[in-house]
């Protein structure tokens, strides 16, 4: 079963293939069915290899299959090979599972859109690239995953090409991206020529073999890894693109934009934790990163009014708790809010699609209201999501996986100070920006009528994800409540496990009390403000300029404006009559002009032409003589 | 009867030259030209007998056939470019016919 593992993304690529070269021949019925069942078939593939590989776990814990050599240049050698292990193989679940799950939304959701063929393709290749990214078991191949990705998103994102805001917000989100993917081509450069392998597994090897901890090389590496683990996954201070992305279809946000790919970065890091090892300092920048993006998403997500955007904001946010986690080397609990993460964040996107669709494309949560009773379904799924996003304790997954992110930075001592006090504020500004959005959408009066509730194909994909934002959380509880380990005996053959060895930060009580009271704090704040006494956002407070300065996302993109996108329209706009085409178009002139010149004399007249020779020869003749 | 001096056959010839030089360059009906190049063509002829009389080598007479046959075949071909040229265009003035100016 497991040498099928090639078969794993090959499938979804099959099924850009054929759609991208006969999709607009093809029925819709059939386009569907291509571009659902690639991936639906891929979603089964994986879960019976996962069955397979925890029955029988084979040799090392990791199976590799190599395809062939892709180049062989002067000792570089990367090959198309796949490996599958605990932490690739939860990835693999997560994408094919989710994504199939988001492909059988779309059906519905894109019926009546004329690129309906153009967006499965585009799905479909990325669900490939994805899983080429997952399973790679070289850095190269990963690489290509990578840009494969982005490439995706950068279609997707302007999908509706129509409006050149979706195009700005396309192109924005493949240069911003860029930036981290060149540091992140340079980290790889550095790991080659130092240690001359780009096979992940020989690579950290060779590098705890090689190099000290916290030697320059190693931070070097690090860091530039870290820079395409930013630009990727939206964290600070490359974040900037995730918000606009939105203008994307809803599915591909729920897939692209939440599940997946901006978890790519978690990934990254996660895989080459040993070389993070390496560099205590960048794991510690790690940490920093995820603290301050967590705290400064939450916050910007409190005073969005589109939907979609705080959707987009708490997706950064929620990714922070995973580089916080990673930073203070929990990465069983990063991995495992990842999972969680991926399950809730996808409902809540396909959810709030559904809202959309439901109210005519409308996307202002202020125009929304009272759809508790027009979509019950949506309501039921979205107010889970929603449980999940905001930590409910017990009964949802997202209070697992954030509580074990909290309890390892509770357990560090005084050095999980900063991480926990980021970690439990920024739990406590999820619970309300999240239930500020469900009191807004679904309570209150309504204020627009909405059309018949979506169909089965949307509520499918609503009820599984709803199930496993519930049930997902239950694979690894904390010694309190049942000591369950599924998760972390199963990615701990990949994954180091979290170290224990400090003391705690205070009594354990306490940390449960402030890990459970804060979101649930959160949640009756937004009651009181949004349920109990509606009014106008921060009316009276005074608190409007700081409102607006969150809304704009912290004036990131003022600041970059100004420092990046400003100085080159100028320069551009200067270099308009280019400096060095000026040169060429000289020299084209001149040719013109001599030609026009030259041209005089062919003119076809067989007297001049004679004249001509006959000068000629007098004027060598006379040469010829008076030398 | 006295012997002409070569420097007088080659004078002639040089004055023959440049008559026809001038005929070809002045001339437009291609009848007139082709003859004009006659006249250029036995000017050169007549130089090569001269320069073989004033040498006593028989090289000079040799030319001279060559430049005869040289001749023939040119007019030859002369004569039937007027001739496609008349059909062509309707007229004989070389000018008329410059479709191939720049």
């Amino acid at each position: 079963m497991l040498h099928l593992l090639w078969l794993i993304p090959s499938l979804p690529l099959a099924g850009f293939l054929v759609l991208a070269l006969a999709g607009r021949r093809l029925p819709r019925a059939l386009v569907s069915i291509v571009g659902v069942g690639s991936v639906g078939l891929s979603a089964l593939l994986s879960l019976l290899i996962a069955r397979e590989f925890v029955v029988r776990a084979p040799e090392g814990d990791a199976f590799v299959q190599t395809l062939w050599v892709w180049m062989n240049v002067g000792g570089f050698a990367p090959s198309i090979g796949f490996r599958l292990d605990a932490l690739s193989l939860l990835m693999t679940l997560v994408v094919t599972c989710v994504g199939f799950l988001i492909h059988l939304y779309s059906t519905e959701y894109m019926r009546d859109d004329e690129g309906f063929s153009r967006f499965f393709a585009y799905m479909n290749l990325f669900v490939a690239m994805m899983l080429a990214l997952v399973l790679a078991d070289n850095l190269v191949l990963l690489y290509l995953g990578w840009e494969g990705v982005g490439l995706c998103s950068y279609l997707l994102i302007g999908f509706w090409s129509r409006d050149p805001a979706n195009d700005a917000a396309a192109r924005k989100a493949f240069i911003v991206t860029r930036v981290g993917d060149a540091a992140m081509a340079i980290g790889l450069f550095i790991l080659f020529t130092q240690l001359g392998t780009l096979d992940i597994q020989d690579l950290m090897q060779r590098a705890v073999r090689e190099w000290p901890v916290g030697s320059g090389v190693a931070v070097a590496a690090a860091a530039l890894l870290l820079g395409g683990a930013v630009g990727k996954s939206a964290q600070l201070p490359l974040q900037t693109w995730l918000p606009d992305a939105m203008a994307g279809p809803t599915p591909v946000s729920a897939l692209i934009h939440a599940a997946t790919m901006v978890t790519a970065g978690v990934y990254l890091i996660a895989r080459t934790n040993v070389l993070f090892t390496l560099a205590p300092s960048v794991q510690a920048l790690v940490m920093v990163v995820g603290a301050l993006t967590l705290l400064l998403a939450g916050c910007s997500a409190l005073v969005q009014t589109d939907i979609k955007r705080v959707l987009a904001y708490s997706t950064i946010s929620q990714i922070g708790y995973m580089f916080l986690a990673l930073g203070i080397g929990a990465w069983q609990a990063a991995m495992f809010h990842f999972m969680t993460h991926a399950f809730f964040k996808a409902l809540l996107f396909l959810a709030a699609g559904a809202v959309i669709v439901s109210l005519h494309h409308e996307q202002d949560m202020f125009k929304m209201g009272g759809l508790r009773k027009q979509l019950p379904t949506t309501f039921w799924t979205f107010l889970i999501g929603a449980a999940a996003l905001s930590a409910l304790p017990l009964v949802t997954a997202g209070y697992y996986s954030k509580d074990a992110i909290l309890h390892h930075a509770w357990s560090l001592g005084r050095a999980g100070l900063v991480p926990w006090t980021a970690g439990v504020l920024g739990a406590f500004l999820t619970g309300l920006y999240t239930f500020r959005m469900v009191f807004l959408v679904f309570f209150g009066e309504a204020k627009t009528k909405a059309r018949h509730g979506p169909g089965f194909a949307i509520h499918l994909p609503l009820v599984l994800l709803g199930a496993l934002s519930i049930f997902g959380g239950f694979v690894e509880t904390p010694e309190s409540l049942g000591h369950v380990t599924v998760f972390g005996r199963f990615v701990g053959t990949i994954l180091p496990e979290a170290g224990t060895a400090h003391a705690a930060l205070g009594p354990e009580w306490l940390f449960h009390a402030a890990a459970v009271g804060l979101p649930l704090l959160g949640i009756a704040l937004a009651c009181w403000f949004y349920l109990l006494r509606p009014r106008t956002e921060t009316a009276g407070l005074g608190l409007d300029s700081l409102r607006r300065f969150w809304f704009s996302g912290w004036g990131f993109d003022w600041v970059y404006d100004l420092l990046f996108v400003k100085p080159f329209v100028t320069i551009a706009r200067l270099n308009r009559s280019d400096a060095v085409d000026w040169f060429y178009r000289v020299v084209a002139d001149l040719s013109v002009g001599l030609h026009l010149v030259l041209r005089l004399t062919q003119s076809g007249r067989l007297r001049r032409y004679a004249s001509g020779i006959a000068l000629g020869a007098a004027i060598i003749l006379a040469i010829v003589e008076l030398r | 009867m006295t012997p002409i001096a070569p420097e007088h056959a080659v004078a002639l010839a040089a004055v023959l030259f440049l008559l026809g030089l001038i005929g070809v360059l002045v001339r437009r009906n291609a009848i007139f030209v082709l003859m004009s190049l006659e006249i250029m063509i036995n000017a050169t002829g007549l130089a090569f007998v001269a320069a073989g009389a004033a040498w006593g080598q028989p090289d000079g007479q040799v030319m001279f056939l060559f430049i005869l046959s040289m001749a023939a075949a040119e007019v030859s071909v002369g004569l039937a470019l007027v001739l496609r040229m008349y059909s062509r265009f309707k007229t004989l003035d070389t000018d008329a016919a410059d479709t191939m100016r720049g």
